[in-house]
């Protein structure tokens, strides 16, 4: 049944490439822990992740506002709901669209960088240059890119929400005359902690798993040049797929919580 | 079809009295990777101010023997000993020590490609502050650079030096910590003619003007002659022969005379 065996082993290959992450990830855990953290490279990698990745967020933040303004407002008019554009656009922004688009774009961004750049220091034999040297390229390189891109995004993804709100206000100023005042009262009346904790949250585990695959799919790349285009790719695709599920768990979650 | 300029072979040869104590002892050593068995009770010495070239076909171990002596492979059986420390039961602070003693000179460089030549020459140094206390950082910068003739390229990066300038540079960065031993990983592969005689000639001064000992492994014949004071010939994973240049040269032993047609 050869079908049937090439899904077994699918699916063993699945559990054995999780196995993999999740050990690298307790590595990580175990590495951050232990004294001393590499604060200049950390600070470099922050300045790498977060100020490089600044105008990328901000064009895409402002024109999702735009966007979805645009997109929304015939049907709110339709509805007779036009004077709710504000406080609807503010919610979805804040709660969903900023986090997850913003971190799809560090996904494609710092994920793929991540996962080249180590994968091109593994096979021309960097990394183990490093670990000669005695160095522990592990805490070096991982350690402060998981924590670099952590700390970042939620930085990256509170500016795409405020930037993405003053592309909304631009749709609603030029076709509904709202005034800059009135937009954002009507925006920060209706955003609460409830909306800006959970969001901010979710975007730590973002960061994290955008790192967390980034690294482990670059630290791990063989197979020369070839390899470090597959680092790149697949370190996209995976953390991609692991943002949605991330979000799916974290909407899961908040909403325990509206109930209580 | 461009031929090496003639250097003169190493004149060192030491005989048993003046060795001393191994400074890298390695009893049957094995390492398989699943089936395939790379080394297969291999042994050697490395002692001071040696020059030893270990020569063997592509793919005959000779890269990996390099990666067991400083702990970047784990051998399956046999011990190693590298400064009189056993390396396969060192933990890693002690790991640390043994290998700021150990320079390892990659076959394709391995400058960090982000940093410029002066962080690359930086980046062992500030690792091993302790070390290297009351020195002054930047003198051992240029005096590491000088050492090969590259001086002037403090300030470039990687990308910006030939093939031949990046080995020396990483010479240099191998230099820096002053290692009682330095390996040697095909130092002039993929090199021409001209810039594989200057790598030669450079490993040869380091050997005098460091006091170095060096495991070098090719199989470039030609850099063997010169460099060598003593060659090992890896077969199969074992030392199938051993001695001097001249004594491997004159061997009758079809597998010891293919090296040298």
């Amino acid at each position: 049944m050869p079908t049937s065996l090439n899904s077994i082993n699918n699916w063993k290959a699945f559990f054995d490439e999780t196995g993999r992450i999740s050990l690298f990830a307790a590595r990580f855990f175990r590495e951050v822990v232990k004294p001393p953290l590499e604060w200049r490279e950390l600070l470099r990698q922050c300045y790498v992740v977060g100020y490089q990745s600044l105008l990328l967020v901000a064009v895409t933040g402002f024109i999702i506002g735009l966007v979805f303004d645009l997109q929304v407002r015939p049907t709110m008019i339709d509805f007779g709901a036009v004077g709710y554009m504000p406080a609807m656009i503010s919610i979805s922004i804040v709660r969903e669209i900023g986090p997850i688009i913003t971190a799809l774009i560090c996904a494609g961004k710092i994920g793929s960088s991540i996962g080249a750049e180590l994968g091109s220091m593994k096979v021309t034999e960097q990394i183990d240059a490093m670990e000669v040297s005695g160095t522990n390229p592990f805490k070096f390189l991982v350690v402060t890119r998981i924590l670099a891109v952590t700390l970042m995004l939620p930085l990256l993804v509170i500016m795409a929400d405020t930037v993405a709100l003053f592309g909304a206000f631009l749709v609603e100023n030029l076709k509904g005359d709202v005034t800059f005042r009135l937009y954002f009262n009507k925006v920060f009346n209706n955003i609460v902690f409830g909306d800006l904790i959970p969001s901010t949250l979710k975007s730590f585990f973002f960061g994290f798993a955008i790192g967390l695959i980034g690294c482990y799919k670059g630290y791990n790349a063989e197979k020369g040049t070839a390899g470090v285009g597959a680092a790149a790719n697949v370190a996209v695709v995976i953390s991609s797929l692991l943002l949605f599920v991330l979000d799916l768990i974290a909407v899961l979650v908040t909403d325990i919580f509206y109930d209580l | 079809m461009q031929t090496r300029p003639q250097i003169q072979a190493n004149p060192l040869i030491f005989n048993e009295k003046e060795r001393g104590a191994a400074l890298i002892a390695i009893r049957d050593l094995h390492k398989a990777f699943g089936n395939h068995h790379v080394l297969n009770g291999f042994h050697m010495d490395l002692f001071e101010r040696e020059n030893l070239v270990i020569v063997g076909k592509s793919g005959s171990g000779k890269s990996v023997l390099l990666k067991c002596i400083v702990r970047l492979e784990e051998y399956d059986t046999g011990t190693l000993t590298v400064l009189g420390s056993n390396i396969s039961e060192l933990g890693q602070d002690e790991l640390d020590r043994v290998r700021s003693d150990v320079g390892f000179l990659f076959q394709g460089s391995a400058l960090y490609d982000s940093m410029t030549v002066r962080e690359n020459l930086q980046f062992p140094l500030r690792r091993h502050a302790d070390r290297m206390r009351g020195e002054n950082e930047e003198k051992l910068i240029l005096s590491a650079l000088e050492s090969v003739g590259l001086a002037h390229t403090l300030d470039l990066m990687p990308e910006e030096l030939s093939g031949g300038m990046k080995r020396r540079v990483a010479l240099a960065r191998t230099l820096i910590l002053r290692p009682k031993i330095i390996l040697y990983d095909e130092p002039t592969s993929g090199l021409d003619p001209i810039t594989s005689k200057e790598i030669i000639e450079l490993i040869m001064k380091v050997q005098h003007q460091y006091d170095t000992a060096s495991l070098i492994i090719t199989h470039d014949m030609d850099c063997a002659r010169v460099i060598s004071n003593r060659m090992i010939i890896l077969v199969d994973g074992i030392n199938y022969g051993e001695g001097t240049y001249q004594e491997l040269a004159a061997s009758e032993d079809p597998k010891i005379r293919a090296f040298f047609k």
